[in-house]
C-alpha cells in the first residue's frame, strides 16, 4: 500500500473537510487544512493533527482507530469510508472528508445514527430450539457458516452507500440489518424463521442487488451474494413454492 | 423508518439549564461490564437507564481479541475452577483479593454457558463441545474464544439482549461528576448530552460504573478513544477509594509500525497458537528469561523481556522484536487470527502468513481501580458499585489473559444483582443544590476561556510524560519528574478552552477528560512512588526486588479534605483450606 506512492515523498496532505450544524444549511462549508505527512497516515491521524494543531471545533466520531469499532465512518472522496483505516497515500491530491449523507447531520463529520436501533430491534431475536441438551453441541462447520456474518462493526458504511435507504424512498431495513437476520438465521440452534419478517416489515423486496453495499464493507462481508440473495430464496421458497407451502403446513414447522 | 431530522438544538454556550429524569439503577459505561450490569439490574426488577460516552456497541470490550478464561476441562480435563483460583492469585503476584479471585473462577465458567446461550457462537472442538486455546501463564488450555474477535461476539451479544428487553440506553454522554445526599448516599449525576449539547441530571437510587480502564493516559497504548478512566475520577471525587493505581499492564506485544497505529494490540493468541519471539540476531530470547514456558510466561515478564531486549540493543531498527507466527500456514493463520492478518496487511503491508511482525509493548490494561466488594462489587460509598476494568480486586500485580472478559461478565452481573435489590430496600436520596450548580460552573468554564489551551495537545502531553518516565520500568527520579511534568500541565488545565457551539463539542467532552487524566496520573504517580519494590507490573530499577515483608499489601487512595493520601493495607489472608489450593 505504502509502496504505491509517487516518486517523491510526501511532504504533506491537504484536506477539504465539511463543517457546519445540522439544523443550520447556512453554517455549512468546507475548510482546508493542510498537515504534514507521516508513514503509515490515515485520514483520521490527520484530521486529529488539525483538533490539537489548527482548530480545536472540529468534531469527529471515532473510537479504537484500528478498524474495530465502526465509529469512524466518513464520506472519504466521496466513497463511504472508514477514516481509521483509509491510508492518505491513497490519493493523490486534495482529500474531502464529509459526513454520511444517508442520516441526519449533528455537526461536521459527525451524524445521528441512532435510528439504527429502532431499526434493530424490530429484527426477532436469537431464539434456541427448545429440549437441547446442555451443554450444547454445536459443529465447527455450522459455526464457521454464521460467522462472516458476525464480523460485522456496524459501522453503518453499508446503510449510507445504499440508495434505498439513502433515499427514504422505502421502509426497508437495509443491508446492515439484513446481515443481522442473516446472521441469526444462520445460527445452528436458532430455531426461528425470520422469513416472513424480511418479507412484511422489513421490505428486504425493495433490495435490487445492485451490490454497492458489499463493495465498500470495511470486514468485507460479501453482504449481497451471501446474506441478501439467500434471504431472498427463503422468502421466495417459504412463501411462493407450493411444495413447500403444503409441506408446512402438514408439519407445522418453521 | 429512517428519519431526516438533524437532532440539532442551539443552546447557549453559557446556559446552565439541565432536564433531570430518574431511574432505580444507573449505569454508567456500555462495555461487557455495563451491558451486563443493565441486563441483571433489569432482570431484578429494577427500572434500569444505561449512559454510555461513545456509541452503543463500540466500547473497549469489543478490541479484546483472544478469548475468555474459565475452566470447562474441554481440552484438558484436570483443570478445575481450583487450578484457575490458584494461577489467578499466583500470577497477580499474591495481592488480588482472595475472595474475588474465588467467586471470580468459580463462577466465570456458567458465565460461558450463559453467553452461548444468548447467542455467541464459540469455536468448537472435534466433539462439538466449546474449544479452548492455550494462552500465557494459563496451567491448563482455558480461553474459550471466537477467532480473534472474542469481544466483538461478547459485547453484540449482550446487545442483543439489552436490545431485546428493550433497557433504556442513552450513548454518547459524558457523566461529569457524581453527588450524595445528606446522609452520604450516592444519588444523583451530572451528564452532557454530547448529540444535543444540553446537561441532564439523572437521579438514582443505585449507580454501577463500569467505564473500563485509563491507558489513554499513555502514547503508546492499545486503548480506545474513550479509556481516559473517567470513572476513577468520578469515584475518587465521590469519596470512593481507589486501590493499586500503580498497576498497569503493559502487554508484551503491540505494533510499532506504521506510526499512525503504534501500540495496537497484537493479540497474545498468536503466542497462544504457536507464535515464536526472536530478536534482531536470531535469539529466541525468552529461553533466557523463562525457560519452561518460554512465550507463553505470565504478561509481565514477557513485556519486560522484549523491553530488556530493546533496551539492551537487540531490538530492530524501529525499537521491536519480531513475532513469527509463519510456520502455522495460511490457511490456519487465516481461519485462527482473522483480525491480526488484516490489521497487519491494511495497516503495515505485512502478510504475516509469510512475513514476522515487529512488536513492542504497549500499556493495555490497569489492574489497579475502584476498590470493590468481591460479593456485591459495591464500594465504600453506599448505593455505589464498580465492576469490570474500572474496579480493583481480582487481578493483582498482573492480569491473566483472558480473565478480564470473565471478570467483566462475572462481576458485571454481580453488581446488577446488588444493585436492584439496593434500589428496592432504599428510597431516593437527594443530592444538595449547591453541589449541582458548583459543578455545572465548573464544567462550563471551557466556554469562557479565550485564548485558552487546546484539550487535545494537553492530552498529548499528559499522555508523553506518563510514556516518558512512568513506564514499564521505574525510579523514584523518573517519577518525580512525571509528577512535576503533571502538575504543569495541570495548571495549563486550568484555562482549558472549548471551542465551538455546545452541541458535539468534542473540545468540551476532552477539556472534562483532560481533568479527569491529571488527577489519574497523579494516583498512578505517588502510588508508584509509595510502592518501594517491584512487583508483576510495577518495576522499580531502584527497587529491583519484590518484598514480600512489607508489600503484600495494596496501596489505597483516597481523597481527604481536597488532599490526596494513601493508605497501605495489608493482603487479607484466605482461610487455611483455600490457601492450601495455592500453588505457587
Amino acid at each position: 500500500m505504502m509502496a504505491e506512492m509517487a516518486q517523491e515523498p510526501r511532504k504533506e496532505v491537504t484536506l477539504r473537510v465539511f463543517r457546519g450544524v445540522g439544523n443550520d444549511p447556512s453554517s455549512h462549508r468546507y475548510d482546508t487544512f493542510t498537515v504534514p505527512h507521516e508513514d503509515g497516515m490515515v485520514v483520521l491521524n490527520a484530521i486529529h493533527y488539525i483538533q490539537s494543531h489548527f482548530d480545536s471545533s472540529l468534531s469527529a466520531r471515532w473510537n479504537c482507530k484500528a478498524g474495530r469499532c465502526g465509529s469512524c465512518s466518513a464520506e472519504i472522496n466521496e466513497v463511504p469510508r472508514l477514516m481509521c483505516k483509509t491510508p492518505v497515500d491513497k490519493f493523490e491530491g486534495e482529500i474531502t472528508v464529509e459526513p454520511m449523507r444517508a442520516f441526519p447531520l449533528v455537526r461536521d463529520l459527525a451524524t445521528d445514527v441512532s435510528d439504527n436501533w429502532a431499526v434493530g430491534m424490530s429484527i426477532p431475536p436469537f431464539t434456541p430450539r427448545t429440549g437441547l441438551k446442555e451443554p450444547w453441541t454445536i459443529k465447527q462447520e455450522d459455526v464457521e457458516r454464521s460467522r462472516e456474518m458476525r464480523k460485522c462493526i456496524e459501522c453503518f458504511l453499508c446503510q449510507d452507500v445504499c440508495h434505498v435507504v439513502r433515499e427514504h424512498k422505502a421502509d426497508y431495513i437495509g443491508p446492515r440489518w439484513v446481515v443481522k437476520a442473516a446472521s441469526l438465521d444462520m445460527h445452528p440452534l436458532d430455531g426461528i424463521n425470520r422469513s416472513d419478517f424480511l418479507k412484511d416489515q422489513a421490505g428486504l423486496g425493495y433490495c435490487n442487488i445492485t451490490k454497492c453495499c458489499q463493495e465498500i464493507c470495511p470486514e468485507h462481508i460479501i453482504i449481497t451474494d451471501d446474506a441478501i440473495i439467500p434471504e431472498k430464496e427463503r422468502v421466495v421458497d417459504r412463501h411462493y413454492d407450493p411444495l413447500v407451502w403444503a409441506y408446512r403446513k402438514l408439519r407445522g414447522s418453521k | 423508518m429512517w428519519s431526516k431530522e438533524s437532532p440539532v438544538k442551539n443552546i447557549p454556550k453559557d446556559d446552565s439549564s439541565y432536564e433531570t429524569i430518574t431511574c432505580d439503577v444507573l449505569i454508567v459505561g456500555a462495555g461487557g461490564a455495563g451491558m451486563r450490569a443493565a441486563i441483571a439490574s433489569f432482570d431484578g426488577g429494577a427500572d434500569t437507564l444505561i449512559v454510555c460516552k461513545t456509541l452503543l456497541g463500540k466500547a473497549h470490550t469489543v478490541m479484546a481479541e483472544g478469548g475468555i478464561a474459565a475452566s470447562l476441562g474441554n481440552i484438558d480435563p484436570n483443570d478445575s475452577w481450583e487450578v484457575h483460583f490458584s494461577d489467578t492469585i499466583v500470577e497477580g503476584q499474591s495481592i488480588s483479593n482472595w475472595k474475588t479471585a474465588y467467586i471470580y473462577a468459580k463462577e466465570v465458567v456458567d458465565r460461558v454457558y450463559e453467553l452461548e446461550q444468548y447467542g455467541a457462537l464459540f469455536d468448537r472442538t472435534d466433539d462439538g463441545k466449546i474449544m479452548q486455546r492455550p494462552f500465557g501463564a494459563h496451567t491448563y488450555r482455558r480461553l474459550c474464544y471466537i477467532g480473534d474477535r472474542t469481544g466483538l461476539e461478547l459485547i453484540r451479544t449482550l446487545e442483543d439482549q439489552v436490545l431485546k428487553r428493550k433497557i433504556p440506553f442513552m450513548d454518547e454522554v459524558e457523566i461529569t461528576a457524581l453527588f450524595k445526599d445528606a446522609t452520604g448516599r450516592a444519588c444523583a449525576a451530572l451528564a452532557i448530552k454530547n448529540r444535543t449539547g444540553e446537561l441532564l441530571l439523572i437521579q438514582f437510587k443505585a449507580i454501577i460504573l463500569a467505564t473500563g480502564g485509563c491507558g489513554k493516559v499513555y502514547e503508546v497504548t492499545s486503548n480506545s478513544y474513550e479509556s481516559t478512566g473517567d470513572g476513577l475520577s468520578l469515584a475518587y471525587r465521590a469519596g470512593a477509594d481507589l486501590m493499586d493505581m500503580e498497576m498497569m499492564q503493559f502487554h508484551p506485544t503491540g505494533m510499532i509500525y506504521p506510526a499512525g497505529v503504534r501500540g495496537l494490540l497484537v493479540t497474545e493468541a498468536v503466542r497462544g497458537e504457536g507464535g515464536i519471539l526472536t530478536n534482531v540476531k536470531g535469539e529466541r530470547f525468552m529461553e533466557r528469561y523463562d525457560p519452561k514456558r518460554k512465550e507463553l510466561s505470565a504478561r509481565d515478564i514477557v513485556a519486560r523481556s522484549i523491553y530488556t531486549e530493546i533496551i539492551e540493543g537487540r531490538g530492530t531498527a524501529n525499537g521491536a522484536v519480531y513475532l513469527d507466527i509463519t510456520k502455522r500456514g495460511p490457511e490456519y493463520i487465516k481461519k485462527k487470527l482473522p483480525s491480526m492478518y488484516y490489521q497487519f496487511l491494511e495497516f503495515a503491508g505485512v502478510d504475516i502468513t509469510k512475513q514476522k511482525m515487529e512488536v513492542a509493548p504497549t500499556v493495555h490494561y490497569h489492574m489497579g481501580g475502584v476498590r470493590a466488594d468481591p460479593e456485591t462489587a459495591g464500594t465504600n460509598v453506599p448505593g455505589f458499585y464498580a465492576a469490570g476494568e474500572v474496579a480493583c480486586g481480582l487481578h493483582g500485580a498482573n492480569r491473566l489473559g483472558g480473565n478480564s472478559l470473565g471478570d467483566i461478565l462475572v462481576f458485571g452481573r454481580r453488581a446488577g444483582i446488588a444493585a436492584a435489590r439496593f434500589a428496592k430496600e432504599n428510597s431516593m436520596g437527594r443530592a444538595a443544590g449547591q453541589d449541582i450548580e458548583g459543578e455545572v460552573k465548573r464544567i462550563l468554564a471551557p466556554f469562557d476561556s479565550p485564548n485558552g489551551t487546546n484539550p487535545f495537545a494537553l492530552k498529548e502531553r499528559i499522555a508523553a510524560t506518563m510514556w516518558k518516565h512512568v513506564g514499564i520500568v521505574r525510579n523514584e527520579k523518573d517519577l518525580r519528574a512525571g509528577l512535576a511534568d503533571i502538575d504543569v500541565i495541570a495548571e495549563d488545565a486550568k484555562r482549558v478552552e472549548a471551542k465551538g457551539p455546545r452541541i458535539y463539542n468534542e473540545s468540551w467532552v476532552a477539556s472534562i477528560q483532560v481533568w479527569n487524566m491529571v488527577l489519574e496520573c497523579r494516583a498512578i504517580i505517588t502510588s508508584a512512588l509509595e510502592r518501594t519494590e517491584s512487583r508483576g507490573a510495577h518495576t522499580r530499577s531502584d527497587y529491583p526486588a519484590k518484598d514480600d515483608a512489607h508489600w503484600l499489601a495494596n496501596i489505597i487512595t483516597r481523597d481527604d479534605g481536597g488532599k490526596m493520601v494513601h493508605e497501605v493495607v495489608p493482603v487479607q489472608k484466605p482461610p487455611p483450606e483455600v490457601a492450601a489450593l495455592i500453588k505457587e
